[in-house]
């Protein structure tokens, strides 16, 4: 894998921030590759937040190392503002200018030629379907278009990497999957994400990889299906052409749940290339017909729950 | 992406731009204002009305009661008072003015977009500098405004050019301070309620002071008071250069109060500005 070798968008290890004798972030490590989307998973409280805040210079850790896009936070933080953008949970919006001209003054904060910050300015109106809204004041947008006028901001200056506080909080299903697609189309274009989330669903959607906050702690790291593998109660469902094979298959293989109706049987299983070996020879010895096979990981629900604890025991006490 | 893109920029794209950014934020706090007249209007309606009220409501009590050699040597009662009480109306524009700084730099705290700045890189006191080059701006209007009330309504300066320069040089050294004084005040506020009730001692101070009735018609402990306030000082001048009254040292008392002001208020407004959000 090449994109092992270049060098992390953001690297953080050790990272620690106590608000008061709160502890928030105790000890948090990352490592995110350019170009991909890192997503940071947490309920709420989780130190999300804080980490963003961290990160996008807003706030300094009270110990660890971080680089941003090559730079080191609390030596060069100018550079790292040079190199991101923030999108953050509430809106970062002047409610006073209309659309286009927030953009502008974004486009001249970044020292843009005239030509070039309308230029850009009219682009991101188009591609963020705000075209129609763009001489109008932010203070009259819906909870979408503010979010995505917020996203547009933070794009006139094309920064490298972009930290992207719960950008779907609030939104309905449709705004989201919008906000999804513009995620999607930023990456493919050489941009890396990081992501804080509290939505599973989104974070299986578009992250490359996941790191599951937890108290200050990264808990869990991985892909979603790797996430997904570390979690007991996936299954094989096996689907036969008549009742007989799904007797046959049924006294083969035992602790079996079956569903009549649909000729199906549900196999516990870790979903491993070696289990299913061993199934499905088993089900060849006896030459058992079997239509359809099918492996069924745990959802991204089953790992936070598990990864987390249930939250009715959460811990109360601070330490 | 490459390991070199993502190195950043070159050192020359690191420089800041101080001048070119404060433009920006102070286009950005012009257009704010425009969109939000209502603001500027009651900042300006302010004074008015109380240049009115004390002209034709208390105007001629308290003109009588001025006593002795009438500044501006009107027709006494009403028409001296006028003349009396402009320098205290002019003042008391510049404080509402200040009030309206305090005010929408509450506003700006509360909302994102300042968050935004800061994750920016963009010289960081130009946000400040866009306020207090727009409050400035306001300032010169709204004291146009008042001063041509003023004149309206009795006021009769004695003042030549060089006098009417030096009062408006004069103006805007004060209104720069306060308004400095008044971004910190902007910033401490929790709330944009709580920004609008903080400057309130500006706008009381002139009462407090050889505004509104020359000091020595006080009480001995307001009058240690109202002699030795900055706001004293400043109308005091303002009053003798526009009347032709002696300003003795007060000009340079009033300098100096002011140059205290602003300093102080700009270290405060920055240290403010540069603290850490909580959470």
């Amino acid at each position: 894998m090449t994109i092992k070798q270049s060098r992390p968008a953001i690297a953080a290890t050790g990272l620690r921030k106590s608000f008061g004798d709160q502890v928030v972030l105790d000890g948090l490590d990352l490592n995110v590759q350019p170009g991909t989307v890192f997503s940071l998973l947490g309920a709420n409280g989780a130190g999300k937040t804080t980490t963003v805040k961290i990160l996008s210079t807003l706030i300094s850790a009270d110990a660890g190392d971080v680089q941003v896009a090559g730079h080191d936070l609390a030596r060069e933080p100018d550079a790292v503002r040079a190199a991101i953008g923030v999108t953050g949970q509430f809106s970062a919006v002047d409610n006073l200018l209309t659309g286009e001209e927030n953009l502008l003054l974004m486009a001249d904060l970044h020292h843009l030629a005239r030509d070039e910050g309308r230029r850009r300015a009219t682009r991101l109106l188009e591609q963020f379907d705000l075209t129609e809204a763009g001489g109008k004041p932010a203070s009259t947008y819906s909870g979408g278009m503010r979010r995505r006028l917020d996203l547009a901001m933070t794009l006139v200056g094309s920064p490298r990497v972009i930290f992207l506080d719960e950008p779907t909080t609030g939104l309905d299903p449709r705004s989201r999957r919008n906000m999804w697609q513009i995620v999607r189309d930023l990456v493919a274009g050489g941009v890396t994400i990081f992501l804080t989330t509290q939505y599973l669903e989104e974070a299986d959607e578009l992250a490359d990889r996941i790191a599951v906050l937890d108290h200050g702690r990264v808990v869990a790291e991985g892909t979603a299906e790797e996430l997904k593998r570390r979690i007991p109660g996936g299954h094989v469902r096996l689907r036969f052409a008549d009742p007989q094979g799904l007797d046959a298959a049924m006294r083969v293989l035992g602790q079996a749940s079956r569903d009549n109706d649909a000729l199906a049987l549900r196999v516990p299983s870790d979903g491993s290339l070696r289990s299913l070996k061993t199934l499905i020879g088993r089900l060849d010895d006896l030459a058992i017909e079997v239509d359809e096979l099918s492996v069924h990981t745990p959802d991204l629900d089953d790992v936070f729950l598990a990864l987390t604890g249930d939250s009715t025991n959460e811990k109360v006490t601070p330490r | 992406m490459s390991t070199r893109a993502l190195t950043g920029p070159a050192p020359a794209g690191l420089r800041f731009h101080p001048l070119r950014d404060s433009a920006t934020m102070l286009r950005r706090n012009l257009k704010r204002m425009l969109r939000y007249p209502s603001m500027t209007v009651t900042l300006v309606g302010m004074p008015v009305v109380f240049l009115l009220l004390f002209v034709y409501v208390l105007g001629g009590t308290l003109g009588a009661g001025l006593g002795g050699p009438v500044p501006g040597g009107g027709a006494g009662g009403r028409a001296a008072y006028a003349n009396y009480v402009a320098p205290a109306i002019i003042l008391m524009t510049v404080t509402a003015t200040v009030q309206g700084t305090a005010i929408s730099i509450a506003m700006d705290m509360t909302e994102g977009i300042i968050t935004r700045f800061r994750t920016m890189h963009i010289a960081r006191v130009s946000v400040l500098t866009g306020h207090v080059l727009g409050s400035l701006i306001q300032a010169v209007f709204s004291l146009a405004v008042v001063i041509g009330v003023a004149l309206l309504v009795g006021f009769r300066p004695t003042a030549g050019l060089g006098a009417w320069l030096a009062t408006a040089g004069f103006l805007v050294a004060v209104t720069f301070a306060l308004i400095w004084l008044s971004v910190a005040l902007g910033q401490v506020s929790k709330s944009v309620e709580t920004a609008s009730n903080l400057p309130m001692p500006l706008v009381l101070l002139p009462f407090l002071g050889s505004g509104f009735v020359p000091t020595d018609s006080m009480p001995a402990g307001l009058r240690w008071f109202a002699e030795y306030q900055p706001f004293t000082p400043i109308i005091e001048t303002l009053r003798g250069l526009l009347t032709d009254k002696p300003i003795g040292n007060n000009a340079w008392i009033a300098l100096a109060w002011c140059a205290v002001i602003a300093l102080g208020g700009y270290l405060w407004s920055k240290r403010l500005f540069n603290r850490e959000s909580s959470h």
